[in-house]
């Protein structure tokens, strides 16, 4: 009996051990966010400071040491040590750590965490180093790029490249149906859609565009830049419910699924799709004839060379909205300074280098092919562009062009409207005023949580 | 504690014979000095597990639960909050419900099928007379496959378009159902997933059925028994606690049930996780979201770590209760006395 008890004793604190991973997911340690002091860089001494980053491909990485070793000849007291491939729960992790390792220059490839490292004053608010340095954020990034750095008045990041959407279409395609031009508002893309779409029993031979959510680009917020929400209202709660404009992409974007063959057909047809990121996407096979996607696709469609040729235009706009053509949506990179960096003025000469120094600006977005973001990197002769690129820097200038503001709990409220978005084309929610009022709930619930 | 207060006492009462004359220790005395340096020893030898206790579990799960009462969100200082994140989790966010019974499906479906196809494919293997080498390479070699790779290779198997289990199915004039895409169909994919990597179970199955005595199914058959009787009285009796262990690890790991199920949602949904993304885990429909999923989406994409504590905390609980349950009702690991 001993014995059994024993072993018995011994195999629950297996499973209990066994439980204790989940635990330990959810265990975190509190760190200091002190402020940062200033360094002694301005008065010539050397100084070496950490720059954090995502970029990992060769070309990438090839560029930003270049963009580092320029900063480096234009400030030689300033030392930068780079360490590339960071993702953000890592970087996350040093900020609340802080220490001698931790970066003091920060960037990270999502717009979703701007919330959380202004509110939570994770990254130095900017704000004052720019006035100090005479820079006038709005008349030099474009405002959607400044409104995804910035959160409640806090500009903690500034961007570093940005990502527009667009409209690619197969040249083809459209003469074959006889379309001369690309569409500019939603009546013509959708009878453009049914024109390119040919059937293959109850499947596409070729698919005018894929409508759904789960189409690679064709997220609810990328649908929404060519509306214009105003995704909250002064009080900060959710507007889902009250801004017509949401309901009437929802209602707009369920309408192409029903015209193009219905939910499940649609959604058959999508399964078939490959990659997103290679040859093999439905664009570059010529399964679909149009698609809504970022300025790096050009490039991927020109090392590619599918067997058609293709152009870009900006993505069709509401009827309503006509006057608005050439917007659409953009997000990109940011840059920031941890407040736990002890070298700040260094840090900031970093960022002020990379984000508005327009050679440097536009040297890197040459090299990896992503919008420039400031507006005279935008318009700088030395920009290499074609007429297919030159599409994503007018939706960038683009006084029109929006993006998704930051929220203290990242992109919770955006996946929240998406998760309605995809019962609502699927047919599981059918009222969608009901939906609406119940997402906005959720949104307004889920933020007061995280406050 | 009463060791080294006694000592203390030993050493007072013999203080009064003056220092010129010191007096030998006591029996006594030599068997607690004995008895201390034991449990020294003791603790020496048990000082690596129990830092390892200390460090990676106690600790874990009293912070754990000290963050579930807080607001905190990784930066600056947790607040308590009291019993907020309790009621957010329960009452006010309806991800939860749906990801804590997509887990107990998984945990009853998946553990049940996965043990007796285990089993099953153990008991075959041992009775088959040539290549039984070959068999049990081939059935253990998939659960040395890395579960990410094996799940996008089950992706792309399952596709309900381009796949070529639904085309055989066509072929055979079945029907083809969605799998990784339908959301009915995604749990009984990943179902087919986890008993496709049974090698593990096999082969703990395969070792306990050859330490079945042959003398007993010769009694049993000279008793009379048919194949089934044979296997309910004395296979079952013999390898019942390796069926609990099968079933009790099986528990505890489909409770952390996280790559497949993202894998799966990731490929079937079409989503790279680029720039600008936003991701939820549980494609299709929220059907292979699992309570896991949710810690670390809670905890590290919406920076609600008090919220992610209490998920945590369920699952320990429901971890806990269900092995209590099933080592009270089956007395622990030990062989069956039928």
């Amino acid at each position: 009996m001993l014995a059994t008890t024993s072993r018995r004793g011994r195999r629950t604190i297996v499973a209990v051990a066994g439980s204790a991973v989940l635990a330990l997911l959810a265990t975190a340690c509190t760190g200091s966010s002190d402020s940062g002091g200033n360094d002694d860089s301005a008065s010539g001494k050397d100084v070496t400071i950490t720059f954090w980053h995502g970029w990992n491909q060769d070309n990438e990485t090839k560029a930003i040491d270049a963009n580092i070793a320029a900063f480096e000849k234009a400030h030689p007291n300033i030392h930068v040590k780079t360490v590339g491939n960071i993702a953000d729960d890592k970087l996350n992790q040093a900020l609340r750590a802080g220490g001698d390792d931790a970066p003091d220059v920060v960037s990270s490839f999502t717009t979703n965490n701007v919330g959380m490292f202004c509110s939570t004053k994770a990254f130095v608010d900017l704000k004052p180093l720019l006035q100090k340095s005479g820079i006038d954020p709005a008349k030099t990034f474009p405002a959607a790029m400044l409104n995804y750095t910035q959160f409640q008045g806090n500009q903690c990041s500034l961007p570093l490249l940005g990502d527009a959407y667009g409209l690619y279409y197969n040249k083809k395609a459209f003469a074959e149906a006889g379309i001369a031009n690309p569409p500019k508002t939603f009546s013509e893309f959708a009878a453009d859609a049914a024109l390119l779409t040919k059937a293959d029993g109850d499947s596409y031979k070729q698919l005018g565009f894929m409508p759904l959510y789960h189409g690679y680009e064709s997220t609810t917020e990328h649908y929404l830049g060519q509306y214009g929400p105003t995704y909250f209202g002064p009080d900060g709660k959710s507007n889902l419910a009250t801004d017509p404009k949401v309901a009437a992409m929802l209602k707009w974007q369920k309408g192409l699924v029903d015209q193009l063959g219905g939910y499940d057909k649609l959604e058959k047809f999508r399964s078939t799709f490959g990659e997103e990121f290679s040859a093999k996407n439905p664009f570059h096979t010529g399964q679909v004839a149009m698609a809504l996607d970022g300025e790096w696709r050009t490039a991927s469609l020109a090392e590619n060379k599918p067997g058609f040729e293709w152009a870009t235009a900006a993505f069709p706009v509401p009827d309503d909205q006509a006057d608005t053509y050439g917007r659409g949506y953009q997000t990109g990179t940011i840059v920031g300074i941890a407040s736990t960096s002890k070298k700040q003025a260094a840090a900031w000469e970093l960022v002020k280098y990379l984000t508005t120094d327009t050679d440097a600006v536009v040297d890197f977005a040459n090299a990896i092919h992503n919008v420039p973001s400031t507006f005279e990197a935008l318009n700088s002769p030395k920009l290499v562009s074609d007429d297919n690129f030159k599409t994503f820097l007018n939706v960038a200038k683009n006084a029109n062009s929006g993006t998704t503001p930051a929220a203290v709990n990242g992109s919770g409220y955006i996946v929240s409207l998406q998760n309605l978005g995809y019962d609502y084309e699927s047919g599981k929610q059918t009222d969608l005023q009901a939906g609406l009022a119940a997402t906005a709930k959720q949104i307004d619930t889920d933020i007061a949580q995280a406050k | 504690m009463s060791l080294a207060f006694g000592t203390r006492k030993g050493n007072g009462g013999k203080a009064g014979a003056g220092p010129s004359a010191p007096a030998a220790p006591s029996t006594q005395h030599l068997l607690r000095r004995k008895r201390r340096r034991e449990a020294a020893r003791t603790l020496a030898f048990l000082s690596p597990w129990l830092i390892g206790f200390s460090v990676f579990f106690a600790y874990p799960l009293v912070s754990t639960a000290y963050f579930s009462f807080t607001s905190y969100n990784g930066f600056g200082q947790p607040s308590f909050t009291g019993l907020k994140n309790w009621d957010y989790v329960f009452n006010h966010l309806p991800t939860f419900w749906q990801g804590l019974r997509n887990t107990l499906w998984l945990v009853v479906v998946m553990v049940s099928l996965r043990v007796a196809f285990g089993l099953g494919v153990g008991m075959l293997i041992t009775k088959v007379k040539t290549g039984a080498g070959f068999f049990r390479t081939a059935f253990y070699l998939p659960y040395l496959a890395p579960p990410v790779a094996a799940t996008v290779a089950f992706a792309f198997l399952f596709n309900p378009g381009t796949g070529p289990v639904n085309h055989l199915l066509g072929e055979l004039g079945l029907p083809q159902p969605g799998w990784f895409a339908s959301p009915d169909w995604s749990k009984p994919a990943l179902t087919l997933l986890a008993m496709w990597g049974v090698g593990d179970l096999m082969v703990i199955f395969m070792a306990s059925l050859l330490d079945v005595p042959k003398e007993q199914y010769e009694a049993a058959e000279l008793d009379g028994a048919g194949p089934f009787q044979r296997f309910r009285y004395v296979t079952l009796p013999n390898i019942s606690p390796i069926i609990m262990f099968a079933v009790v690890t099986g528990v505890i790991q489909t409770m952390q049930y996280y790559t497949q199920a993202i894998v799966a949602g990731k490929v079937a949904g079409g989503i790279a996780g680029n720039s600008g993304q936003q991701f939820e885990p549980g494609f299709p429909n929220g059907s292979t979201w699992t309570l896991p999923q949710m810690v670390y989406n809670l905890g590290f994409q919406r920076f609600n770590y008090g919220a992610a504590c209490v998920v945590a905390l369920v699952l320990f609980a429901i971890s806990m209760a269900v092995t209590s349950i099933l080592l009270r009702r089956k007395s622990g690991f030990m062989a069956s006395d039928d």
